[in-house]
């Protein structure tokens, strides 16, 4: 690991001046992703400004009958608060579906958002890397690539977006709220991951400097029936394979509102809004679940070993909704 | 270089404090091992996998190979070397032993830090992913084997001791010892 200085920040502001005044400063928090990376040197931050102190904690009421959770909420709180698991359960459930009991009681949810892809050949400062190196070139697509993305990667990054959690506030139309040099702003979660293009090594819409302070949910998407199902390669403490965060509002037998997310698929949480089209005002029967989510992964292009993954999420998409029926 | 790369550390390890002088790269688990003496916590990835480290942090289960000291200041660290109490073992450590819960003993530490923040946040009605249903309006799950598996799943034992580890778990819960 290399050396860095650290600093527990006081406040937001003192936080944002503290990284601004360092282009080589990151913020922590629960550090789950952060300092294993550091551990590699994949991360080298100069200058370590620790946020989780900073009263962005906790589950609140927003006046649209949503909720807002403050950035430092532990993943552990976030899932465990009765207004998440009563509104957005998908939401709990997507918490935890993920990492282990431990890893939840650190990590936060603002956190969360920002981890970095599981991909080993970014996880090894030896191999090139897009995302980690810019130019240097993607491994993933002509080798080791079970795992990888099937939808809207391109040749210069194939990697998937490891959050759960993220695949959940995508499905409820979640927003990013943050603090920045140049001011407070929110993005909407749809926009929140940029799209891979030729430029994997850029992720996210915030400016730099920003913190994230926290993530607001739309009363609007609040649904008891939601459900999150995550496929991995055993029972438990493992990444998706393929993941889906879905609500369903099904009135005389015709879908009234439909939300789908897909994890594990693309360089970010994949809103399934084909599918979800396909399905409004239809009738809610497994046969046009099928044919929504055969509409939606027509877009797939799976590489050579991971075309099981274009299966599996058109089943998964078919198998969450007749549940939720 | 970097010129303020060291910094001070107040801990509370089980019950006394501690003040480090450490390097802001130092983990928890290794200032616990290497600077206040305390090797129960084991190193086994080092990456967050295994769960060896876990020790409890202000009550809470981490992983104290992903946590650096620095970020640990001012907290209240209980190690396995905390959770006997007046030279009698906790109540999940005489499970462990009672059970056959080890082998070699590795991962053992971990697995019992783990085992009671684990029983604490069921006990808070805190639900898991192999919960049916996460509404609060429902009775809290029931611990049953599914349950600590899937609670229990940061904890690796290479020895394959989990079937006594989930019957250790299961006897202490329903003894209604959570307090370790």
């Amino acid at each position: 690991m290399k050396e860095f200085a650290y600093r527990r920040a006081t406040g937001v502001r003192d936080a944002l001046a503290l990284v601004a005044a360092d282009p080589g400063a990151r913020y922590l928090a629960g550090g789950t992703n952060l300092v294993d990376l550091m551990k590699v040197e994949v991360e080298a931050p100069t200058r370590l400004v620790d946020v989780r102190h900073l009263p962005l904690g906790g589950v609140g009421e927003a006046p649209d009958g949503g909720l807002v959770i403050g950035a430092t909420t532990t993943n552990s709180d976030a899932a465990a608060d009765p207004r998440v698991r009563r509104r957005f359960p998908a939401l709990s459930q997507a918490i935890l579906a993920g990492a282990s009991g431990q890893l939840r009681n650190m990590a936060t949810v603002g956190g969360n958002l920002l981890q970095r892809t599981r991909c080993a050949y970014f996880a090894d400062p030896a191999a090139p890397c897009n995302k980690r190196v810019p130019g240097s070139g993607c491994p993933a697509v002509a080798r080791e690539h079970h795992n990888h993305a099937v939808l809207g990667w391109s040749e210069q990054c194939v990697a998937t977006h490891a959050s759960d959690m993220a695949v959940a506030l995508a499905a409820f139309d979640a927003v990013v709220r943050y603090e920045s040099p140049g001011g407070a702003g929110e993005i909407p979660l749809a926009e929140f991951y940029l799209p891979v293009g030729r430029t994997p090594h850029l992720e996210t819409a915030l400016p730099p400097g920003a913190l994230i302070t926290a993530v607001a949910l739309p009363g609007a998407a609040a649904s008891p029936r939601s459900r999150y199902r995550k496929v991995r390669e055993r029972a438990s403490y493992a990444f998706a394979t393929v993941s889906v965060a879905a609500s369903l509002d099904v009135h005389d037998g015709a879908v009234r509102d439909v939300r789908i997310a897909l994890g594990g698929v693309a360089s970010k949480p994949w809103r399934a809004r084909v599918a979800e089209s396909a399905l409004r005002g239809g009738p809610a029967t497994a046969e046009r679940f099928r044919a929504a989510a055969a509409e939606e992964l027509s877009a797939a292009r799976p590489l050579r070993d991971n075309g099981y993954k274009v299966t599996l999420a058109r089943n998964l998409i078919a198998a969450v909704l007749s549940e939720l029926v | 270089m970097v010129d303020d790369a060291r910094g001070e550390v107040s801990l509370r390890v089980n019950g006394t404090a501690h003040r480090l002088e450490v390097d802001n790269r130092r983990t928890l688990l290794d200032a616990l091992r290497d600077s206040i003496g305390h090797t129960g916590p084991k190193k086994g990835c080092d990456r967050g996998q295994c769960g060896a480290c876990t020790v409890l942090v202000d009550g809470r289960r981490v992983v104290s190979c992903l946590m650096l000291a620095v970020a640990a200041d001012g907290c209240e660290i209980t190690t396995v070397e905390g959770l006997a109490g007046g030279g009698e073992l906790s109540p999940i450590q005489q499970a462990f032993v009672r059970l056959d819960g080890f082998q070699c003993g590795y991962c053992t530490a971990g697995q019992l830090c783990s085992a009671v923040g684990m029983l604490a946040e069921h006990a808070a009605g805190w639900p898991s992913a192999v919960t049916a249903d996460v509404s609060p309006d429902l009775a809290a799950p029931r611990l049953d084997a599914a349950e600590v598996r899937e609670r229990m799943s940061g904890n690796l034992c290479r020895c394959g001791a989990y079937p006594s580890i989930v019957r250790a778990v299961l006897e202490t819960a329903a003894r209604g010892q959570v307090a370790g």
